[in-house]
């Protein structure tokens, strides 16, 4: 797989369509497995890490299902690349930073990464643009019946699938979606949302993952339990809050829209008008005012822009994607140069080629 | 802290896990003594799950000792690490986990998927692993004869979980 052909194109979970996108960005699915007959990592040998490996890409190779996919050796890779793969959210943070023999097995359009040797020795994860969970699942449970077909997973008759931590134990399954809550942030309603979600035994976590920042106001809300409950349970557990969190986000939208119509068009103008004309801008930065001018396209205060240019360069405007594109290795200063010339471009041109469309 | 049963200070802490009830018991070395050894007999004959976290130094030291045969992880390195070493130390350190489980999933048993194909049953698959392991070590003190052996058994074993 070539990773600079990945670089140009967008991911699957940014295309911006599905129901309610204009506030779930993505939902994904992830099973946690094992093999029955090695270590789980922390115990691995290099031996064992290569070899757990090399099962997994045969069992890959030969199954005519996942023929498709792009198969990644990370070990090989740069720094870059892969911190490139983790800003695209196809493999973890831990999975890049890791030691040993282990890979990602990429789906062609970015439906679904197979992470190998990172905390467990497979991690299947399936992600959908928008909010269908049900059409996730069926997809994820059918890439683990194919791959169970070649090899046996570490299970217990009461346990269930047995995982390197015990917080994965039973279903291993962790089922998030993630939305884009500008609002609630704005109108400092977002804490209280969260308390009562963790009440009720969910996770709130940023737009990597564990112990990330919400950059650009992207929170993703999982389940914490995975034992005692059945797949559909914890889908439906995840499922019932999101209308909620949906109508929270509306309804602050809304009152902004309300009590504070100018501000809040005045917010979004300077944010759209900072991004369309800075010369120098780190990430952080671009992530907030990205946040913005996400909110306001919704909004219709901004007119010919569409969400899926947004979504794409909250992503393309990472450290290791801007250096990927470019194709060159820049230092903080000259990406946040490369960055401001970026954000120009393409936002001028998605405003021009809407220009010509209407 | 004083024993519950007596005006001695309480140095083992029992905690009882009998079901969805907690009991905490807090006493000295000697009640500690006679209640535990009124309590074993209960415990071996029935197959109840009945778990006892006992919080004493030499039973800590005990945790350390306690190794998982397939993998030779002790409990204290789990709780260091926050993570297991193989699939048996689900099995082998059963009671320490116990209490952790509950407290994370409030539950005990697995409600859900199974692989579609025969499970092997666990002490199955620890064979497996442990054969594996044996014939790793006959290779690697050349003796090919045992390792063959081995080998041959271990497809053997693999032959009769393919799917029915």
């Amino acid at each position: 797989m070539k990773l600079e052909e990945l670089a140009r194109q967008s991911s699957e979970w940014l295309r911006g369509s599905g129901p309610e996108s204009d506030i779930v960005i993505s939902c994904r699915i992830r099973l946690a497995r094992n093999l029955a007959n090695h270590p789980f990592i922390r115990k691995c040998s290099d031996t064992d890490l290569a070899a757990i490996e090399r099962t997994l890409y045969e069992t890959l190779q030969s199954e005519p299902k996942l023929q498709d996919v792009g198969y990644v050796n990370l070990k090989m890779l740069s720094e870059i690349d892969r911190q490139f793969l983790v800003e695209r959210q196809l493999i973890s943070r831990e999975h890049a930073d890791s030691n040993g023999a282990r890979a990602v097995a990429i789906h062609p359009e970015e439906k679904f990464s197979l992470m190998i040797n990172e905390e467990d020795h497979l991690r299947i994860q399936v992600m959908n643009s928008g909010l269908d969970l049900d059409a996730t699942w069926e997809q994820t449970d059918a890439i683990d019946d194919v791959v169970e077909e070649h090899l046996s997973y570490a299970f217990h008759q009461r346990l269930g699938y047995l995982t390197a931590c015990p917080t994965n134990v039973g279903t291993g399954m962790r089922v998030s979606v993630m939305f884009h809550l500008p609002a609630l942030v704005l109108t400092q309603q977002i804490d209280k949302v969260f308390r009562s979600l963790q009440k009720m035994n969910l996770a709130v976590r940023g737009l990597y993952g564990e112990g990330s920042r919400a950059m650009g106001d992207f929170y993703q809300i999982s389940n914490q339990i995975t034992l005692g409950r059945s797949e559909k349970d914890l889908i439906q557990q995840v499922s019932d809050v999101v209308p909620q969190i949906i109508d929270y986000e509306r309804r602050a939208r809304d009152f902004l829209v309300h009590e504070n119509q100018q501000d809040l068009h005045d917010r979004v103008s300077r944010a759209y008008g900072l991004l369309c004309s800075a010369q120098t801008i780190s990430s952080e930065e671009t992530m907030e005012l990205l946040s913005s001018v996400r909110m306001g396209v919704n909004l219709g205060l901004i007119e010919n822009l569409k969400i899926p240019t947004i979504n794409k360069l909250f992503i393309h405007t990472q450290p290791a994607h801007l250096q990927k594109l470019r194709g060159t290795e820049l230092d903080t200063a000259n990406r946040n140069i490369e960055r401001a010339h970026y954000l120009q471009r393409h936002l001028q041109q998605d405003g021009a080629d809407s220009a010509e469309n209407n | 802290m004083k024993c519950q049963q007596c005006e001695k200070p309480a140095t083992i802490h029992i905690t009882e896990i009998t079901g969805p009830e907690l009991d905490e018991l807090h006493l000295c070395e000697d009640c500690g003594k006679i209640y535990l050894s009124q309590q074993e007999p209960a415990s071996e004959s029935t197959m109840s799950p009945q778990f006892k976290l006992i919080e004493d130094a030499d039973e800590l030291a005990a945790l350390e000792q306690q190794v998982c045969e397939i993998c030779g992880s002790n409990f204290y390195e789990f709780r260091h690490s926050g993570r297991l070493g193989c699939p048996h130390d689900y099995v082998c350190f059963e009671t320490e986990l116990e209490p952790l489980i509950v407290n994370i999933h409030a539950a005990t048993d697995h409600v859900g998927k199974r692989p579609k194909r025969g499970v092997n049953s666990s002490e199955q698959q620890v064979h497996l692993v442990r054969m594996r392991q044996e014939m790793k070590e006959a290779i690697e003190r050349e003796d090919y004869e045992t390792a063959s052996s081995l080998r041959d058994q271990i497809q053997e074993l693999e032959k009769q979980r393919k799917p029915s």
